[in-house]
């Protein structure tokens, strides 16, 4: 197991040291969320009064919409030079490799959340932080469903053509209940009066979601990269 | 090369192909390929484009599988050996597998940390030299020459001394004393008792550098005169009149 993880980060490193070269999934991913959370703020603030409840879906759908971006990178980065294939070569657990890809864009998607929530807490006078354990499972546990479903999707289409039309396709359907109970939950906590049952209920939700296809996703990913 | 942890060392001195035809879709690549590699010598694979040469290649670094027919290293197939027979090969490509983004240094500690190996600093030293890379190891490979990141793509290959070297066109963009330097580095993988399988359209350089050559042609294994005359002659020879085997 320790070896598993060793190979997992060391994946997950040198993932972070390419993008600490290039800047290229962290500048545009955040540019891109914070777009559109600038465009929401515009919508949906009439007066200084934000709609109610606006603010958990902007939040989900520039995390989503941003998140997307970066997972159609995170395998084609691989597939210059052919790199993949000395990936696949090497002697190790081949779902360490998709651990360790995974675990790379976990954390680039969380410092988009940082940025994304700190400015729909500035733009909408959101209240996101009244249940600060709660609103983090949220927002991880979602994460981690959101980008280990895409993550796969993004290694096995890979080697297509068609591939950065075909990963929103195949994304957003199956990770629909992980967005809508990531913004049920977060609209549980933020509303004026938080329901924190409600909240309990749509996290304990994405984990059962997280463990599926987290499993689906281990199991499956040694096939799908086997030509 | 250090066995990891929970797996068993594996090694072999043979490599035998029996009869193997891979499919992409309707597409036959290979058909009916049969031969067999040992080790301590070096075999040329020759053959025109699209003749088949990368997808053999491919199937005996264990990216692809056989759509029929079975390949054996030693006693075992890929399936068999698992993991520990990835450990063994060592495969240069076309494209050569590299990050633009890392130093020369940083690419190799990649894959030297993936393939487990516990003297990883004194081997990278020695690759860095070989591939003479050393007063440039701390640069980002993006800024090198195709010639020193083929250099520098060889050594990664050879890092964790592979019993089956597979090389693809290694002497693509290499300059004169470079070439020279890859000869005698492919004599001393042939001396270390090495299987080396060299896919290669630059016949004059590899002629009295491989022991005997293999020709495919539209997936098939053609024979290839063996009565003397240069690589050249006897590969035109078998393009020519060359029956299937």
């Amino acid at each position: 197991m320790g070896e598993f993880f060793r190979v997992a980060w060391l994946v997950t490193c040198k993932d972070f040291r390419v993008e600490s070269r290039s800047r290229e999934m962290l500048y545009t991913t955040t540019f891109f969320a914070t777009s559109c959370v600038l465009v929401f703020s515009f919508a949906f603030v009439r007066g200084g009064q934000p709609i109610a409840g606006a603010e958990a879906g902007i939040v989900w759908v520039s995390l989503a919409y941003s998140g997307q971006l970066a997972l159609g990178r995170v395998f084609e980065r691989e597939l210059h030079h052919d790199a993949l294939r000395g990936l696949l070569l090497s002697p190790v657990d081949r779902a360490a490799i998709f651990v360790g890809k995974l675990l790379g864009i976990v954390f680039l998607m969380v410092i988009v959340e940082m940025v994304v929530v700190f400015f729909v807490s500035l733009f909408f006078s959101a209240t996101l932080f009244q249940y600060v354990p709660e609103f983090l499972a949220l927002m991880i546990t979602g994460t981690v469903g959101f980008a280990s479903v895409g993550a796969l999707f993004a290694a096995m289409l890979a080697r297509t053509q068609s591939r950065a039309v075909l990963l929103p396709v195949l994304l957003y359907p199956v990770t629909v209940p992980v967005l809508i109970a990531g913004v049920s939950g977060t609209v549980a906590l933020a509303q004026a009066d938080p329901n924190l049952d409600l909240a309990h209920f749509w996290i304990a939700l994405i984990v059962v979601f997280d463990v599926v296809f987290l499993t689906l996703s281990l199991w499956t990913f040694e096939p799908l990269m086997t030509e | 090369m250090q066995p990891k942890p929970g797996s068993v060392p594996f090694d072999f001195d043979q490599l035998t192909v029996s009869d193997v035809s891979r499919f992409y879709g309707r597409r036959r690549a290979l058909s009916h390929v049969s031969m067999a590699l040992r080790a301590g010598e070096i075999v040329g694979l020759l053959g025109p484009n699209g003749a088949g040469k990368s997808t053999l290649l491919s199937l005996l670094a264990t990216l692809l599988v056989p759509s029929a027919g079975r390949v054996r290293y030693g006693d075992r197939t890929a399936r068999e050996a698992g993991a520990a027979l990835r450990a063994q090969v060592g495969f240069l490509s076309h494209e050569l597998q590299l990050y633009p983004e890392l130093t020369a240094r940083e690419n190799l500690e990649f894959s030297a940390g993936l393939y487990g190996l516990v003297d990883a600093s004194r081997r990278i030293g020695n690759a860095l030299e070989q591939a003479k890379l050393t007063n440039r190891a701390d640069e980002p490979i993006l800024s090198f020459s195709r010639g020193m990141r083929q250099r520098l793509a060889l050594e990664r290959v050879l890092l964790h001394t592979p019993r089956l070297v597979l090389l693809d066109e290694p002497f693509t963009g290499l300059d004169e004393s470079s070439s020279r330097s890859l000869t005698d580095r492919l004599h001393e993988l042939r001396d270390r008792r090495q299987l080396v399988l060299l896919a290669t359209h630059d016949l004059d350089t590899v002629d009295g550098v491989v022991d005997r050559a293999v020709m495919l042609r539209e997936g098939h294994v053609m024979q290839l005169d063996d009565s003397g005359g240069s690589l050249r002659e006897r590969y035109r020879e078998g393009l020519s009149r060359g029956r299937r085997i």
